[in-house]
């Protein structure tokens, strides 16, 4: 069996097999839990707090002793509504279930969410690829405890002894359910990207998968190219890296497809990805076989965010991702999609590419330079307009895209201006008259390989190209520009045939 | 030494006005208990030490001219299912064996604040499960009347308490009747609040929609006084209900001239043993005396109370135990894997009917039967709250028996649950609709034995309710009184 990375239909990612020669299209559906960056827990005034000694962040709430009761964290519901908003999600009256299961690193042995009636419904989420995912839902819910296994495999079973640490226990989460529209392992992973920057952006979280506060589970299922019906699908969990999240989307979709035209059919299970190994496997039935017995959490009223509430947050809403890259391609003249706009909103240099285009800068030049030379620290920092006069600078000739390149990564390091730098550098400007003077010349040096520059063919004239350009650099320092001498080059060669 | 007074005012007034030591009052006290509740058995721990050290505390506030409060030096009882810091809690179950909170419950932490003097805690059947106090793990209560026959339950403890004279007050707590059900059978005052009135912190869940922490007393005026010092917002329970606290003292002397009372038809006729309904009759005859007008009001969904009422609670309670695991706290039985230790812990440390009620609810939760169950039970729920307000709309206050029957013999209803679960059918439909709802002591039955009439009022109706209360406790005949 084949995995085409072509695109087909779109951005469609294909499992061709190599009995049957059919194509199977691989449907993914994300299930994000993220640890929201309160200063407190969800129901408890203990500190919200990753990497402190264990069991120190903890009271009798989270610790779920008896008689005590849970405090909703009003902190909680406004970054959860401000996450849901800018997952264009509506807000909605809500209640909190408890979900029964029995678990040691769960003080109460049931989890406070939300089920039947969640927060956030029915949004989306636009890709830079353009692709819109919709979001079923984006609810509330508490965070379990943390467990160590000591001896055996490091799982609970067979090990000597477990260790539990309850600072996590409580911890706030929002869980994003995606509706299953994503096609290809890249781009879920472009999905928990994007998702990332918007909880970045909004401040909901600061979504590090290593540290947990991210966590990835995947519904991948697969279907007939041209099928309409959605496949049964596995739960692929223990993805701890965006790595991992593509290996075992790809890995799930290929042991699908082998069962099913060996004529078996998908058994819908949760399955762990086992990194080392590179593959998935079911998780113990026993374990999955659970009744979670949801009802309405009595020791909690009703959540019902008022419109004003709900209206406030969405005016201190900061610029989202997928906005900003519209206003910077806008500006630009160039298509959302393009990596430099993708890039330049990840590196928050959009608004200085901003400034720079309304300074006079060229977009597609400003552009080029955020996507290949500002990476580093300072960039933000940068002078629009003198950034603009760099390009216009280099747009004019005076400077080549090489000397442009230096006088950039100066310009962030000291603050100056690019004429100031460019003269220092020694970086003359060089006129056209100039540079046509010096190839003439050459020419006129080399008769027989301007000859074979003429008439030979492609190979001979690209080796001979080599030998020019090589030259005229030397003459000129290096000042000359690439591009310019390409031109001229192809131009005196058109006069002489 | 003076002689203690009986009620809780009366001897908050003497320890206020240094006439009585709280010192003294606790020791007549100490000694009662010391001499007659290996008996009764009302008590799983009586608190000497702190109790002693909270009595010193009020005599030297009295001494150094502070008020120590309104509940100055009075002894006081507590359900063993509200946290005390540092003494053990049991919920009169093994499997809490060696728990003691690191914190109080907020009702512990207000009376303390208002000068009582916690003196021990009381027996119940296992997490408030039952109606007989038979459940618990450290034994049966007996019903100070009569030893042979059940204090009621789950707080039987706390009545018994009180009806023995160990303690003036006691604290209890109501999920179905737990209060006011064991009071009528010990033949004590005994009050469920309105839901949310009481702040639930530190009390030990059975069924968190349901519960709710209420006084008794051997007079009205003793609830209210307790009432008044427990009640009142606390942010650490959503479910408290954030309005001033009444005045419920003040409105005793007000009589019920002019209030509506009505007798609810589906809890006078079949069930309702002829002795307990007579007594109802006569005191619905000593409200009319005092100016009440009385009238039959039909609650049709409260005959359907007690099969909701045995969804939702244990529904409810299946989840609030699961945290009894092994893992953290309390008892624990070894074994190879994790599963196996919870259940081997739960299968020891749980007694039959805590059992009972865990599998019920787990039942009526699972996949494939919540609909036909639970989520019917949360629709008859509803319905009982249309018609009580219905029932409200013309009525200011309802009246009923409290339990069915008089204190029944001990092993009389514990081979046939349902039997049992029968004793709460007046006290539950209060539950289901949040309301508030008090047991008052009128008289005897044909055997002797303590009858109550139960007050139910609409939300936030505690003030009427305790106006018809003292009407009723004026008026009552004594239970010695020939029965006719």
């Amino acid at each position: 069996m084949t995995l085409t990375h072509e695109p087909i239909e779109g951005e469609h990612f294909i499992v061709v097999s190599e009995t049957t020669g059919e194509s199977w299209e691989i449907v993914v559906g994300l299930e994000v839990h993220c640890e929201l960056a309160t200063v407190t827990k969800l129901f408890c005034g203990c500190p919200n707090m990753f990497g402190d000694e264990p069991n120190t962040n903890v009271c009798p709430v989270c610790l779920g002793l008896p008689g005590s009761l849970p405090v909703l964290n009003h902190n909680v519901v406004e970054l959860a509504i401000r996450l849901g908003r800018a997952l264009h999600c509506t807000v909605e009256p809500s209640v909190f279930a408890r979900k029964n299961y029995f678990y040691p690193d769960m003080p109460k042995d049931y989890q406070v969410s939300q089920f039947d009636k969640p927060i956030n419904v029915d949004g989306w989420l636009d890709l830079p690829d353009g692709t819109r995912v919709g979001i079923e839902r984006a609810h509330i819910e508490e965070d379990t405890g943390k467990n160590t296994h000591a001896g055996g495999s490091g799982r609970i079973h067979g090990a000597d002894y477990s260790l539990v640490d309850y600072n996590r226990a409580g911890v706030p989460l929002v869980e994003i359910v995606g509706r299953p529209h994503i096609r290809h392992p890249e781009q879920a992973k472009t999905y928990i990207d994007e998702l990332r920057a918007i909880l970045l952006t909004t401040g909901a979280s600061d979504a590090k998968m290593e540290e947990g506060s991210l966590r990835v589970d995947a519904n991948v299922s697969v279907r007939r190219v041209g099928d309409t019906a959605l496949g049964t699908r596995c739960e692929v969990k223990n993805l701890n890296s965006l790595r991992s999240l593509g290996r075992a989307i790809e890995y799930e979709a290929r042991r699908q497809v082998d069962l099913l035209e060996t004529g078996e059919r998908i058994k819908q299970e949760t399955r762990h990805w086992d990194e080392g190994a590179g593959r998935t496997r079911a998780g113990r039935s026993k374990e999955e076989a659970q009744d979670y017995r949801y009802f309405q959490e009595p020791d909690l009223v009703p959540l019902a965010p008022s419109a004003e509430w709900i209206a406030a947050i969405d005016a201190a809403m900061p610029p989202l991702p997928a906005a900003r890259r519209d206003a910077l391609a806008s500006s630009a003249g160039v298509a959302v999609t393009e990596t430099s706009v993708v890039i330049a909103v990840q590196r928050d240099l959009d608004q200085l590419a901003l400034a720079t285009i309304a300074a006079g800068g060229d977009g597609k030049r400003v552009l080029t330079h955020v996507e290949h030379n500002l990476s580093g620290d300072g960039a933000t920092d940068l002078n629009p307009a003198t950034f603009a006069q760099l390009v216009s600078l280099e747009l004019g000739g005076q400077l080549t895209a090489t000397q442009a390149k230096t006088v950039l990564a100066e310009m962030v390091t000291s603050g100056r201006a690019p004429d100031v730098i460019a003269a220092e550098l020694g970086f003359e400007a060089m006129d056209s008259s100039e540079l046509e003077g010096i190839v003439d010349g050459l020419i006129a040096e080399s008769p027989d390989e301007w000859a074979d520059f003429c008439t030979g063919d492609d190979k001979k004239r690209g080796k001979l190209q080599g030998f020019f350009t090589g030259k005229i650099m030397k003459a000129t320092k290096g000042q000359a520009d690439g591009k310019a001498v390409a031109a001229l080059l192809e131009s005196r060669r058109a006069e002489s045939l | 030494m003076s002689v203690i007074p009986s009620t809780a005012l009366e001897i908050a007034a003497a320890v206020r006005s240094g006439e009585l030591s709280a010192r003294e009052v606790l020791d007549g006290h100490l000694a009662r208990i010391d001499a007659q509740d290996g008996e009764i058995n009302a008590f799983n721990l009586v608190m000497i030490d702190e109790a002693r050290a909270a009595a010193a505390a009020v005599d030297a506030q009295v001494a150094a001219g502070e008020d120590p409060g309104p509940l100055a030096g009075v002894p006081l009882a507590l359900k063993d299912n509200l946290c005390t810091r540092g003494i053990p809690t049991t919920c009169s179950s093994r499997i809490l064996e060696g728990w003691r909170p690191p914190y109080d419950a907020t009702v512990v932490q207000r009376v303390n604040a208002a000068g009582a003097v916690s003196i021990g805690k009381t027996n119940l059947d296992e997490f408030a499960m039952g109606s007989s106090t038979e459940n618990s793990a450290f034994g049966p209560t007996r019903n100070p009347r009569d030893t042979s026959r059940v204090p009621g339950g789950s707080s039987g403890g706390s009545a018994a308490a009180v009806a023995a004279g160990f303690a003036p007050l006691s604290l209890g707590s109501d999920t179905g009747g737990s209060i006011r059900q064991p009071a009528a059978l010990c033949g004590v005052v005994g009050v469920k609040p309105t839901y949310g009135m009481v702040s639930r912190y530190g009390l030990i869940a059975f069924a968190s929609s349901l519960d709710q922490i209420g006084p008794f007393s051997t007079t009205v005026a003793d609830s209210a006084l307790l009432l008044e010092a427990i009640a009142g917002h606390d942010g650490r329970d959503s479910t408290s209900i954030n309005a001033p606290v009444p005045s419920l003292l003040e409105s005793l002397g007000q009589g019920v001239d002019g209030l509506r009372v009505g007798l609810v038809t589906e809890l006078m006729g079949e069930g309702i043993a002829p002795d307990v309904a007579a007594r109802v009759r006569q005191a619905a005859d000593a409200l009319t005396a005092a100016g009440a007008q009385i009238g039959e009001v039909s609650v049709p969904a409260a005959a359907y109370g007690l099969s909701a009422y045995y969804l939702i609670a244990p529904a409810e309670a299946s989840s609030n135990l699961a945290r009894y695991d092994g893992v953290r706290y309390g008892m624990r039985v070894d074994a190879p894997t994790t599963a196996e230790m919870n259940a081997a812990t739960r299968t020891a440390g749980f007694g039959d009917e805590v059992k009972r009620r865990i599998m019920l609810g787990t039942y009526a939760l699972s996949a494939g039967y919540y609909d036909a169950y639970y989520g019917k039970a949360l629709k008859v729920r509803t319905l009982i709250v249309r018609d009580f307000e219905k029932a409200y709309a013309d009525f200011d206050l309802l009246l009923t028996p409290t339990s069915p029957t008089t204190a029944f013999k001990f092993g009389d209803k514990t081979a046939d649950p349902l039997s049992m679960y029968l004793n709460d059918i007046c006290t539950i439909p209060t539950n289901l609709a949040g309301h508030p709802a008090m047991s008052v002591p009128f008289g005897g039955g044909s055997d002797g034995m303590p009858v109550g009439v139960q007050l139910l009022a609409p939300a936030l109706g505690e003030s009427t309710m305790f106006r018809a209360a003292a009407v009723l406790e004026a008026a009552a005949p004594a239970l010695d009184e020939v029965w006719s």
